[in-house]
């Protein structure tokens, strides 16, 4: 650096520390997505609802246990205790709060079905189903999770053989390089068990949360349409 | 002997039919592994600090904060202090942690200052990019241009372009890098199984680690998405092993999905001002085009204009503009949907104003085809594509739509592609308990790889496909070239045939004595070994193969010649409907007719076509990576804003394969890149048919259509 770095620069420009500081608070501005703000250090326990998130904020300045313990309903930064239930197994895990449910089944239970691929529900690669609900499993906490039913396409899938759905998406090809066809799965089982009797036109506009890149719309809709009438038949659930 | 030679067609029990994808269960129950999915024991996370700046000096770097976090276990250095960075999103630390939200914790709290450099992220023209950022790739004439429009009795001129987009795979790039003493074992997603081990011996060099190609192991066997953005280890692998070597962990570090968009790959733009002109009779006489387009700060090569057409006078100039939006990536068919946007737009344009249906139009230039086998395949092509869409009883000319604001309009494009098989090495083996492997280092990257490697076996060996085990996706199997421009279905599978057939005529030569009958006089067909001719002189396979002894018979084949070839055609035709008032255009109907040669499986190859199509699409009506003009940064690096076609945005797609005489004897051609050239063509030029005005630049958002739409009430150009 020069010696007249703390010299108004003849061009107006800011000097090199003010544009530090200001690339910082950039930096802090761009980084600050919908996600990180759920994901920050210390979440209140149970309910996720923006009050409690709020409430949360106003309590980050209060001292708070490193782990485990919950001080006026919040937890964390550390890890806690978190019990779910996952394809009808208890399975007790210490995460930290912050963990998405979909990190928690893939990067600590090994169930890798689901996939991480926008990471802020829009395209749908991570669905599971919680109480049977399709569930964008990237914007779930695993601590608010605890309680619910959760299925993923591991719980989905019979131990010999394929469910319904994953059956009528091989036989249409609804698949190339495999990555959305879970999460694809998990969507159109949900919506058939919904809608037993589904249309091309209803099937369009419900699907619409899971995206593919190798366009394999058109043999999902035979899938769905096809799946439909087995699972009628066959069941649903393994 | 058996010859190895593709079967005719009365003998094919397996090849052209449609063959469910194998690789299909383990896919659709979620039971495939990807590199994303691989979790080893005591592994770490990688992720990485990147510049928000899009030209920059890095001038500190600080990481001792984060490096006194929790869990975290390493860092490396990709970027060092003093070196310059050229877009935003570019690497600069790597670190290690035992958690993802850890790593992704200390990688923010990484601590990087930059000296900000000028910088474009402009997609301008030459004159606005300024002369520092221009680079002229091409000036080419032939025969006399201005003679050539002084004989033209009908001249169009138009705007045409086409913005960069992004691969959006969604598997991002990443990988798992593992050591274990001198061996390093990586999971990547890969297109380039067999290659990568020299992508990491050369990358790890530079950084000072020293490492045997054949101690490099490559694992591909599940890969989410290429499209021609995964052939190398880049940054990030290269930094994964790295900090694998340094903590002595194993580390998966995969993009995160905004820096995928920001870096992982982008297909350049191109834009171009034509004039073209024509008898009245519509023989096209001259072509004259100025174009640009960027790729980043490098060049992406110089298109060919005009596309397909042969035009007897041209001028066609290029330049690159070099810019600071991140490096470009070969998209799907690299600079040919470009091309065919504008060259196609141009020739749909003059068509109009010769008042002539672009498809007589183009049927009256096929002499302008360079190769003549080829015009034949398009007039087909057309006529087929005609049928399918009930192109003469829909076509009206341009802007004749009818009263009322929805508009319906049709709009055509054509295409070429080479598609030579690349050079692959395939094993095949035959057990004495008569099962079949099929090895090689070549990758499936949803194309249905594995599933042609499995019916060319089995056709070779009278077998059904579920008595092949494939496989691919290591670099411990013969070496198999690279999955890029369409060069895997000739490579895997003519290798695979000659390889099946060393095998089986080692087995028949085992057999015929049983048979009473010379090896040259066996076949291998519907599950049996037989005399030729003589179908019940036969035994059956899993017989066959117990005369083999304690050992198993393998073959082994290269890419052969005479299996297959190189050079299609490709013709598609859009329906539109335009809604005149909001500016939505909507595809009611999409007709793709492709030549390959001889198809090998039917099913993944219309698989093929309908994703082309929906890609094709999708880049028509969505995609578009935005650049901030002030900060430099892409602003829509996210699947929000970054948009893909969904179920919904789609309408009704019709393949269809040319196949037959004339087209299987050709052998083998590679399809992925072709049918993914024409739609941006074809449905811009339907929306100008729909709403008698071009909209020069794709995507066809509704903001773009209702300026064009502004245009032609001004009294602008139809």
């Amino acid at each position: 650096m020069s010696s007249n770095e703390d010299k108004p620069r003849p061009d107006g420009a800011e000097k090199p520390d003010e544009k530090r500081e200001k690339s910082a608070q950039e930096k802090k501005l761009r980084d600050l997505s919908r996600r990180s703000f759920i994901k920050g250090a210390g979440i209140a326990s149970v309910a996720a609802s923006a009050g409690a998130l709020l409430a949360d904020r106003v309590l980050e300045a209060a001292p708070r246990p490193q782990s485990g313990g919950m001080a006026g309903g919040v937890v964390g930064p550390g890890e806690v205790p978190v019990t779910l239930k996952i394809n009808g197994q208890i399975r007790k895990l210490n995460l930290e709060p912050r963990v998405m449910l979909l990190d928690a089944l893939r990067n600590h239970l090994d169930l890798t079905g689901a996939k991480k691929v926008c990471d802020r529900a829009t395209c749908g690669a991570c669905t599971v189903h919680l109480d049977g609900r399709a569930v964008y499993s990237c914007t779930t906490l695993a601590i608010d999770a605890q309680g619910h039913d959760i299925t993923t396409i591991e719980g989905l899938e019979p131990k010999e053989g394929l469910h319904p759905m994953s059956q009528a998406f091989w036989n249409n090809d609804a698949q190339q390089c495999g990555f959305c066809t879970p999460g694809f799965v998990m969507a159109c089982t949900a919506y058939v068990e919904h809608e037993p009797n589904p249309t091309h036109e209803g099937l369009q506009k419900s699907l619409g949360g899971n995206l593919c890149r190798c366009g394999t719309y058109m043999g999902v809709r035979e899938a769905v349409l096809e799946a439909a009438k087995t699972m009628k038949t066959k069941g649903g659930r393994a | 002997m058996a010859d190895y030679h593709w079967p005719p067609a009365n003998r094919r029990a397996l090849i052209g039919k449609r063959e469910k994808r194998i690789d299909g269960p383990v896919k659709s129950s979620g039971r495939a592994k990807y590199s994303y999915d691989i979790n080893r024991p005591g592994m770490l996370w990688g992720k990485m600090a990147t510049s928000p700046y899009a030209h920059a000096k890095v001038t500190r770097i600080d990481t001792s904060a984060a490096e006194a976090m929790p869990g975290v276990k390493g860092v490396v250095t990709i970027v060092p202090v003093g070196q310059e960075v050229l877009w935003a999103g570019q690497e600069i630390v790597a670190v290690a942690a035992d958690s993802e939200e850890r790593a992704e914790a200390a990688a923010d709290a990484i601590k990087i200052d930059y000296e900000p450099l000028p910088f474009l992220v402009a997609d301008a023209d030459p004159e606005h990019a300024g002369a520092e950022h221009s680079k002229q790739l091409e000036a080419r004439v032939t025969g006399n241009p201005d003679q050539g429009f002084q004989q033209a009795e009908v001249i169009s001129e138009g705007n045409y372009g086409v913005p960069v987009i992004t691969h959006c795979c969604l598997e991002t790039h990443g990988q798992v890098t593992e050591w274990n003493g001198d061996d390093l074992t990586v999971w990547c997603s890969t297109q380039n199984v067999s290659g990568m081990a020299g992508e990491y011996v050369d990358g790890l060099k530079q950084q000072g680690i020293t490492v045997a190609a054949n101690n490099v192991h490559v694992i591909s066997h599940y890969m989410g998405g290429g499209f021609g953005s995964k052939f190398a280890a880049d940054t990030w692998g290269i930094a994964c092993a790295q900090l694998s070597k340094k903590t002595g962990r194993p580390v998966k570090m995969m993009l995160e999905r905004d820096h995928e968009l920001m870096v992982a790959g982008a297909r350049p733009s191109m834009h171009a001002h034509v004039k073209v002109g024509a008898k009245r009779d519509g023989t096209l006489v001259a072509w004259d085009s100025e174009s640009w387009g960027t790729g980043g700060p490098s060049d992406a090569g110089a298109p060919r204009l005009p596309y397909i057409f042969e035009v007897p006078n041209v001028r066609a100039r290029h330049t690159a503009i070099l810019t600071n939006i991140g490096p470009a990536r070969a998209w799907r068919a690299p600079n040919h949907p470009q091309m065919a946007l504008i060259s196609n737009g141009a020739m749909e344009d003059l068509a109009a104003k010769l008042n002539m249906d672009p498809v007589d139009f183009m049927l009256k230039n096929m002499n302008l085809v360079a190769a003549p086998d080829r015009a034949k395949t398009y007039q087909e092509e057309f006529a087929k594509a005609s049928e399918l869409m009930g192109w003469k009883s829909k076509w009206h000319p341009r802007g004749k739509s009818g009263a009322g604001p929805l508009k319906r309009g049709l709009g055509v494009s054509l295409h070429t592609w080479g598609g030579r098989g690349n050079l692959s090495n395939s094993l095949v083996t035959i057990h004495p308990d008569g099962s079949v492997e099929t090895s090689l280092g070549s990758q499936d990257l949803g194309t249905g790889t594995r599933t042609v490697i499995a019916i060319v076996t089995a056709e070779t060996f009278g077998l059904p496909i579920e008595a092949v085990k494939v496989n691919i996706g290591e670099n411990k199997y013969p070496p198999a070239g690279a999955s890029g421009g369409s060069t895997t279905v000739s490579g895997v599978s003519t290798s695979t045939r000659r390889a099946a057939t060393e095998a089986l005529n080692t087995l028949l030569a085992k057999v015929a004595p049983s048979l009473g009958a010379p090896p040259d006089q066996l076949e291998a067909w519907g599950g049996k070994i037989q005399v030729k001719g003589n179908a019940a002189k036969s035994i059956s396979w899993k017989q066959a193969c117990a005369k083999m002894g304690a050992s198993s018979i393998s073959g082994t084949g290269k890419t052969s010649n005479d299996l297959m070839s190189s050079g299609v055609g490709g013709v598609q035709m859009s329906e539109v409907e335009v809604d005149t008032e909001t500016g939505i255009v909507k595809i009611t109907k999409h007709v793709s007719v492709q030549d390959c040669g001889l198809v090998i499986d039917l099913r993944t190859a219309e698989s093929q076509i309908y994703g082309a199509a929906i890609m094709g699409i999708t880049y028509a009506l969505f995609e578009e990576k935005i650049m901030d003009q002030a900060t430099g940064r892409c602003l829509n690096p996210n699947m929000e804003f970054y948009k893909l076609a969904s179920i919904a945005d789609i309408g009704e797609i019709i393949p269809h394969m040319m196949t037959g005489p004339g087209y299987d004897d050709r052998g083998t051609i590679g399809l992925g890149e072709p049918p993914v050239i024409s739609p941006g063509a074809a449905i811009s030029n339907a929306v100008a048919n729909a709403i008698g005005v071009r909209v020069p630049e794709l995507p066809l958002t509704p903001d773009r259509v209702l300026a064009a739409l502004g245009t032609l009430e001004k009294g602008g150009v139809a």
